[in-house]
């Protein structure tokens, strides 16, 4: 059982737009696996999905243009399932499987 | 001889009573022309003109009154509106030119630019020959050709926090078409001041942005109504995260769909007008609608929820100290909230790590040396000054968790030869000399490490103008 949970993981659908995906070697959408729970075998939220793509799936060192004081950069929108984050509990929403977490940088030209 | 003569006045007596007998029948035309002209005027003057629109009206919109919930009453509700777009760009166009062809009844445009040959490819409404004319006034002769029955306003100015006040309150909605923050930010909160809805859209490479702010209408403090710029976008971004279309480039089309997009959704909430129930007022969750059209793959739109009013928003939450006398008075620093103006000007080097464009033009004969152009890989493929090696920015970073040589440095380059870097316009390549000798490339002194001020926009002046800059 024990073992079960350990291996279980997560399909997610990450994709970056508005010029992200430069940070995340110019793709789109990516698919990826991540745990069920964390080290503390709670189970894994938006926050633990951020720290993951910093470590697994962005190739840029321009960290600072994803996370900034280990926060989501401000002028980036988060958003599960098409909704604002801030409306599924921002960092804390546990992820479930098969969702799709949208990272989008606002645009200011015109 | 007189048989001869009597023939000739017979013949004139019978030319003259044909065309007294012609004078005749044309005066008593012209009897009947004059009668029925005067009962026509008479007839006009008793019935007059009986529709809500003229004529010329219907001939002209007809093809957008017929739409099912449009009709005459909506007609009259957009020719009874002020627009105001600020920006007269590649939003401004298009979006000013869907709204003058729809009859709305008076258009103001503030731009404080003038025409240049590089907004063309997408700033459709100027034209080659309007080079050098303020944008705002460009526009509007389009506008003017396309329908002259709109009242038009120009002001060849940018929007301050000064003038903002006196231009938005002469207008019943907004278009934020304008190309970076602090102009959103001033926008927004004089729209939620002065209870303007808002439509709001942006662009960039070939991605686009829009959404409807404060609409319907709450007053500040409120609940009630759309949310406004700040309760989605709380805090800006980093302006060193910021690109323009300069530096990242934008396809016409994307920032055109968009400008259209934004001039239809205008005309939307003019036509709703006042009629908003009472439940939709209540929570108000606009729409954020992504538009992505990628050079290699298809086009796509995307509709995401957001977020509604936020109870403590700087500008309309609770509490909020925001005023139209804060504004003015200057205690609402958009370029300070927004860390300083686009495109600001980097100085991370001491003076004698930089040298000038002309500088490096004498020493690149005489010295064996490394040119780094960090530019983008676009940007250097259009022109590049001979034996430039590029690395761009974006790939420099990358690079520099690598502990062994980098793979661009040529093997060859001796270790005391000089590296010159150039970019764009002088700031990246401040960035990189600075982060070159950081990770020991100056060989502890032996190597100098400079950048060329200025960048390809100084090489082009002082060195090469013939080079195309981009």
């Amino acid at each position: 059982m024990v073992t079960a949970t350990e291996n279980a993981q997560l399909r997610v659908v990450v994709e970056f737009s508005g010029g992200l995906e430069m940070l995340f070697s110019d793709q789109k959408r990516h698919v990826i696996s991540i745990p069920t729970t964390d080290e503390n075998g709670k189970p894994v939220t938006v926050a633990y999905l951020i720290e993951y793509l910093c470590k697994n799936v962005m190739k840029d060192s321009r960290k600072e243009l994803f996370v900034l004081d280990s926060q989501i950069r401000p002028g980036i929108l988060v958003l599960i399932n098409d909704a604002d984050w801030e409306l599924e509990g921002e960092e804390k929403y546990a992820i479930q499987n098969g969702d799709n977490i949208l990272f989008v940088s606002t645009l200011h030209g015109g | 001889m007189g048989t001869g003569n009597e023939t000739g006045v017979e013949a004139l007596n019978s030319l003259i009573a044909s065309k007294e007998q012609e004078l005749a029948r044309l005066k008593k035309q012209l009897v009947e022309a004059e009668g029925a002209d005067k009962r026509a005027s008479e007839q006009a003057q008793e019935t007059p003109w009986r529709w809500p629109l003229k004529a010329e009206e219907y001939d002209r919109y007809g093809r957008q009154i017929i739409l099912p919930g449009f009709g005459t009453d909506g007609q009259l509700r957009l020719r009874a509106s002020r627009v105001l777009l600020v920006g007269a760009g590649g939003l401004g166009c298009p979006a000013a030119a869907y709204l003058a062809g729809a009859g709305i009844g008076r258009i103001g445009i503030v731009d404080g630019d003038v025409v240049e040959a590089s907004n063309l490819h997408r700033q459709i409404a100027h034209s080659t020959s309007r080079v050098g004319v303020f944008k705002a006034e460009s526009l509007i002769a389009h506008l003017r050709d396309l329908n002259p029955l709109v009242q038009y306003t120009a002001y060849t100015t940018h929007l301050t926090p000064q003038n903002a006040e006196e231009i938005v309150s002469q207008y019943d909605l907004v278009l934020d078409c304008t190309d970076h923050p602090t102009s959103r930010y001033l926008i927004s909160d004089t729209c939620v001041l002065l209870e303007k809805p808002l439509v709001s859209a942006s662009a960039l490479r070939t991605d686009g942005q829009l959404i409807v702010l404060n609409a319907p209408v709450g007053s500040q403090g409120s609940m009630k109504g759309g949310p406004c710029y700040r309760c989605v976008f709380p805090v800006p971004p980093p302006a060193e995260s910021l690109t323009s279309c300069g530096e990242g480039g934008v396809l016409g089309p994307a920032v055109g769909t968009m400008g259209v997009l934004q001039a239809g959704e205008a005309i939307k909430v003019l036509l709703k007008g006042k009629g908003w129930l009472e439940s939709e007022v209540e929570d108000v969750r606009p729409s954020l609608m992504l538009f992505s059209s990628p050079l290699l793959g298809g086009v796509s739109m995307r509709t995401v929820r957001m977020r509604g009013r936020r109870k403590d928003c700087f500008a309309c939450g609770e509490g909020s100290k925001l005023s139209l006398a804060s504004l003015k008075d200057g205690s609402t620093d958009y370029v300070a909230f927004c860390g300083g103006k686009g495109g600001a000007t980097v100085n991370v080097l001491e003076p004698n790590e930089r040298i000038s464009a002309k500088q490096y033009a004498d020493r690149r004969t005489k010295d064996e040396h490394l040119l780094l152009d960090v530019r983008e890989a676009e940007h250097f493929s259009v022109a590049s000054i001979d034996g430039a090696v590029n690395v761009p920015f974006s790939r420099i970073h990358t690079a520099a968790g690598e502990k062994e040589r980098p793979s661009w440095l040529p093997p060859t380059l001796p270790t005391d030869a000089p590296i010159y870097v150039v970019c764009r316009v002088g700031n990246d390549s401040q960035v990189v000399t600075r982060r070159l000798k950081d990770i020991g490339m100056d060989e502890g002194g032996k190597r100098v490490i400079v950048d060329i001020k200025g960048g390809m926009r100084a090489w082009k002046n002082e060195v090469d103008e013939t080079l195309p800059f981009t």
